[in-house]
């Protein structure tokens, strides 16, 4: 425990946690700080290059083992499974109606990239390492959850399809073709590769996390500002409890398929992040009577905040704990 | 100079539906349109801004079109087939043009 809380406090005090708080309370503070949508933009296509390609360059480096197809295919399974544990858990917790849950439910099943970004950075600064592959796992965890959701409210006799044209928007999402585009970039050109541009994707990225999650407690604050009223307590307590439900999972599957402690890290915290930037979307399109008040809310102004502050160190703690792995 | 009478149809609508509204309008017929941005504003679902969207495809656009008076129910088919169960505004007003063949 005392392990777990001195990590706790080292990732609070660190600048990119420090950052997402100054961009919380600046909004929160109504200040009219701002970081233009263009920056923000840019930012994000950095940082997904950089973790893409880093992850391939791993890849190359280390080689792939056996637990690769594996993995892909835990984090389809999860991804898919958790909007099937979050609906039943929001039954219980929430009284939202059926249309409402499912829609909660997909966010949960798919992932948060930032949080994984996020998580990595924790991990390397805690001297884990974890599987390069875990990247490409990311990406395969984006969608099943959505198919997921629609067959929850097939079951209430709702049919919904997802048309082609969803079906491909979300499978061509620019961050999903980015994220595994810059992960085979750096996978074929492997160490050589990063030498050539390192000083750009490793230096910078610890300074452009920072202001991009500056941005995003901004965005998470507004979001918070704007909610009240919208949430009901059992709601609320599903944002946090959700998260450790599904770093529980992720646990389990990282620790049956025998990845590293950083793996077994990142396993977390891709099943206990929720999506706030393609499921939203596809909701709006599949299940656009669903109210996006209730699962933007949740998922960037309570889950996304907990699973910063305090899920993503004490995860790293639990999976060094239960692998031998030091933090 | 001379004008010509014509419908001016605008549909304030989610962004993420802008290409499937389109493909609807121009399998209907319709060759020429714009899409403006909308900035922000308040409704039945509550007051919202583009100022800090980070979901893909969030936010409103308006897509305007100017059609023939003849051809404004094949439009409105079309757009309301995709529109019905969205977020969104479809306002319908006269105007006239100086170029007929055009439209």
């Amino acid at each position: 425990m005392d392990q777990i809380l001195s990590l706790a406090a080292t990732n609070l005090l660190s600048p990119i946690i420090l950052s997402f708080a100054l961009g919380v309370a600046a909004a929160l503070a109504r200040s009219d700080l701002n970081i233009p949508e263009a920056v923000a933009k840019g930012m994000s296509i950095y940082l997904l290059f950089a973790i893409g390609f880093k992850g391939g360059v791993s890849v190359a480096d280390h080689g792939i083992d056996g637990t690769l197809a594996l993995s892909l295919l835990a984090g389809i399974v999860l991804s898919a499974a958790l909007p099937l544990v979050a609906f039943a858990l929001l039954q219980v917790m929430g009284n939202l109606s059926r249309l409402d849950a499912a829609a909660v439910a997909a966010h949960y099943g798919s992932i948060s990239i930032v949080t994984f970004v996020a998580a990595t950075s924790v991990l390397e600064a805690s001297g884990l390492s974890s599987e390069g592959y875990m990247v490409a796992v990311a990406a395969a965890m984006e969608a099943p959850a959505i198919l997921s959701a629609l067959w929850l409210i097939s079951r209430g006799g709702d049919s919904r399809r997802m048309d082609d044209e969803l079906l491909r928007e979300i499978m061509l999402n620019g961050s999903i073709v980015l994220l595994v585009g810059s992960f085979f970039i750096g996978w074929i050109t492997g160490v050589d590769g990063m030498t050539k541009i390192e000083a750009f994707i490793v230096s910078p990225f610890q300074g452009v996390l920072c202001l991009f999650l500056l941005d995003m407690g901004l965005v998470a604050g507004r979001g918070l500002r704007s909610s009240s009223g919208v949430l009901t307590p059992g709601v609320l307590a599903f944002g946090v409890v959700m998260p450790v439900v599904g770093a529980t999972c992720g646990l389990a599957a990282g620790l049956l398929l025998g990845v590293s402690t950083g793996g077994v890290a990142l396993f977390m915290v891709l099943s206990a992040s929720a999506s706030y930037i393609a499921v939203p979307a596809a909701m709006r399109v599949a299940l656009p009577e669903a109210n996006p008040s209730i699962y933007l809310t949740l998922s960037l102004g309570v889950t996304f905040p907990f699973n910063l502050t305090l899920g993503i160190p004490i995860y790293v703690a639990i999976a060094s704990a239960l692998t031998g792995g030091s933090p | 100079m001379e004008t010509h009478k014509a419908k001016r149809v605008a549909i304030i609508i989610e962004q993420v539906m802008q290409s499937r509204l389109t493909d609807a309008m121009s399998q209907a017929g319709v060759t020429g349109w714009s899409v403006l941005p909308v900035l922000g504003g308040s409704g039945s679902s509550g007051e919202w801004s583009r100022e800090g969207q980070v979901t893909r495809g969030a936010g409103m656009v308006q897509v305007i079109c100017v059609v023939r008076p003849d051809r404004i129910d094949a439009l409105l088919e079309a757009a309301f087939a995709v529109v019905e169960r969205h977020i969104g505004i479809v306002t319908i007003g006269d105007c006239e043009v100086l170029r007929a063949e055009r439209f």
